[in-house]
């Protein structure tokens, strides 16, 4: 099994998932390539081999400084339909999606889409992914090659990167073409804790602006005195994360009522998360919330209401008042984790 | 301007969907537009407001989708198109993008194609590229804002930095993403124009297409494994004494 694995960086630094696709690949057996594109992005192929690539290719070129997926998709076709790998696994980041989905399209070849589970018949992967929101599992096959698979993060184990270990670096050409689109610049998103990334993360729903001891400033309309009231809740909220070094989140109705951005939701049409730890306060469980955090390692659900669904998905549970619970967590994280 | 939406026919989101002999059942539960293709439809529809124009709704599917069309006309959409054919049946997504490409080809002159961010059934994500690279045009997908001048068009698009923005040359394709706007309701007027629509049916034969290949194939589905968790409720006499049983107990699960 000759395996390629697609390292999804930005701006020359690599998203963890990566490096999980690495051991995915080593778990089909054989030789594991390592494909790192960009511009001035040679340093990521030293990690590659640390995290136990044999061979990297790296085209290192301005015309992939900027990611544009025509200009990714070209490259990576043409090097796919000289070299013929058997495998190309790829992370399911937004980059890694559309670049095995427009490269499948110039290969002749398919893409199973954000894989939880691998395994070998033959010369053939079948690749278990969720569907319907996780209600339903699929497995899959690709009848073509290359088997281009994209892997859901933080499924595979992150490899142990072993200093100075390296491999064959092979330099190749860029084959960017004619690309039709230009980036015309970015507005990155206020710092902190990726969600798809993260390995613990807090969320608050529409229980968060629930704290009726709270007196909002003088002359707000009620809408915004409850977006006002929210916001005091999702401070703690922060404050716990903060603790904890995680990324908040957030369910629909507290994105759709103007608490916090789009960019905190969880659930089937938000951000599908697999944490160790999932702390859900003020958030009742809709399946369309379940769907993006089912998966997590441990729930914890903090809601006043004992019958609200999140307690069948919890590991443990507090029937009470966030506001008075969520605060007294992040004081008890702080004492135990001596911070 | 001349514009298209893909949209597809889904069962609702809150449906119960489990695996029965290894096919998928979602009981009596509605199939509806699916989700993110409201969005698309939205924006198909303020960008024709903006500067003129028609907005025509495609769907590959069964007699069904027809459904999806229609709520599609009720918002406001032209005219809707159904592509279906017994050919089409276990199509996976480069299919699809075929199939959808063959369709906008011969709609001729289209200038934009709307298409959701993804299918809530399939959970795949990638039709929308792979029919722009069928179609040899710009894919500018998760885009949460759209600005068109002249042929040229610019979007904001949501990725998982923050917002980039890219420009294009019209035609291109566009997915889209819950922070362009909210979907608007159909109307009344436009529910009544919609239920008397004649709507047309393509088959492979009309676009002119060989049934695509089957790539992909999915020989099983089957229900994930039923996790036990019990939850256990922590209790105590005050905020602080539960808050600290809590911790004691996470820690103990050595997940930090
Ligand atoms: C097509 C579609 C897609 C959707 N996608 C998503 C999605 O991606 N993500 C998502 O989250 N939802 C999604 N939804 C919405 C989903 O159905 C629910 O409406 C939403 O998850 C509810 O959010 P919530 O739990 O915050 O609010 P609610 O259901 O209103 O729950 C609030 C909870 O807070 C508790 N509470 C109130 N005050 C306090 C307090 N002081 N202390 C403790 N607890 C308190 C209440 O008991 C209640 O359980 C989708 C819906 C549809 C139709
Ligand atoms: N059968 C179909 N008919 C029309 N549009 C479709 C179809 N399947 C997928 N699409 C479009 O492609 C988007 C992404 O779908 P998918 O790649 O299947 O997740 C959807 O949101 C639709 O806009």
């Amino acid at each position: 099994m000759n395996t390629w694995v697609y390292i999804d960086n930005f701006k020359g630094e690599a998203l963890p998932a990566s490096w999980e696709a690495i051991s995915a690949a080593k778990s089909l057996g054989g030789s594991v390539t390592a494909l790192v594109f960009g511009s001035g992005v040679e340093a990521l192929a030293k990690t590659a081999f640390e995290y136990g690539a044999d061979e990297v290719l790296l085209a290192d070129d301005a015309s992939l400084a900027d990611y544009r997926v025509e200009a990714f998709a070209s490259t990576l076709s043409k090097l796919a339909a000289e070299r013929a790998p058997d495998v190309i696994l790829l992370p399911t980041t937004t980059r890694g999606r559309e670049l095995a989905g427009m490269a499948a399209i110039d290969l002749k070849t398919g893409v199973l889409v954000d894989v939880v589970a691998l395994e070998l018949d033959g010369d053939k992967v079948v690749a278990t992914r969720p569907i319907y929101a996780g209600k339903l599992l699929q497995k899959t096959v690709c009848n073509a090659t290359p088997q281009i698979i994209t892997l859901r993060g933080r499924v595979f184990p992150k490899p142990e990167a072993v200093a100075g270990r390296s491999g064959t670096l092979t330099k190749v050409e860029a084959a960017a073409g004619d690309v039709p689109t230009t980036v015309e610049g970015y507005a990155e998103t206020e710092g902190g804790v990726s969600l798809t990334d993260a390995g613990v993360i807090v969320s608050g729903g529409r229980g968060v602006s629930n704290n009726p001891d709270l007196t909002p400033p003088d002359g707000m309309s009620d809408e915004e005195a409850e977006v006002w009231r929210a916001q005091q809740g999702f401070a703690l909220v922060g404050d716990l994360a903060g603790v904890l070094g995680a990324a908040v989140g957030a369910s629909r109705a507290a994105v759709d009522a103007g608490y916090i951005p789009y960019s905190h939701q969880v659930g089937q049409t938000g951000k599908v998360v697999s944490p160790d730890l999932y702390i859900a306060a003020g958030i009742s469980g809709a399946i369309q919330h379940l769907a993006g955090m089912r998966n997590s390692k441990i729930i914890v659900a903090i809601n006043k209401d004992p019958d609200a669904p999140i307690f069948k998905v919890a590991r443990f549970g507090v029937v009470g008042d966030l506001f008075q619970i969520v605060p007294a967590l992040t004081e008890a994280f702080k004492a135990k984790l001596g911070k | 301007m001349k514009i298209v939406v893909c949209v597809k026919q889904v069962p609702d989101s809150a449906a119960t969907v489990v695996a029965e002999n290894g096919q998928v059942s979602w009981g009596d539960a509605p199939l509806v537009i699916n989700p993110w293709d409201e969005y698309a439809v939205e924006a198909a529809l303020k960008t024709k407001e903006a500067h003129d124009g028609t907005v025509t709704v495609v769907s590959m599917g069964g007699e069904n989708a027809k459904e999806a069309l229609k709520h599609a006309l009720a918002m406001g959409c032209n005219d809707a198109i159904l592509i279906s054919d017994p050919a089409l049946e276990a199509v996976d997504t480069q299919g699809t993008a075929q199939v959808l490409a063959a369709a906008i080809k011969k709609i001729g002159e289209v200038d934009m194609a709307f298409f959701g961010r993804q299918a809530i059934d399939g959970d795949a994500g990638i039709t929308p590229v792979q029919t722009a690279r069928v179609l040899g045009w710009p894919a500018l997908t998760l885009a949460a804002t759209i600005d068109v001048e002249g042929d040229t068009v610019k979007v904001e698009r949501s990725i998982e930095e923050g917002r980039q923005t890219v420009s294009a040359k019209l035609p291109a394709v566009f997915s889209l993403v819950k922070d362009y706007g909210e979907p608007r309701y159909p109307s009344f007027m436009g529910i009544r124009k919609a239920s008397r629509a004649e709507i047309p049916v393509w088959s492979l034969a009309d676009l002119g297409i060989e049934a695509p290949a089957a790539v992909v194939e999915w020989p099983q589905i089957i229900n994930p494994p039923k996790k036990d968790v019990t939850c256990e409720i922590v209790e105590g006499g005050s905020p602080k004494e539960i808050a600290e049983a809590l911790v004691d107990k996470i820690l103990a699960e050595k997940v930090l």
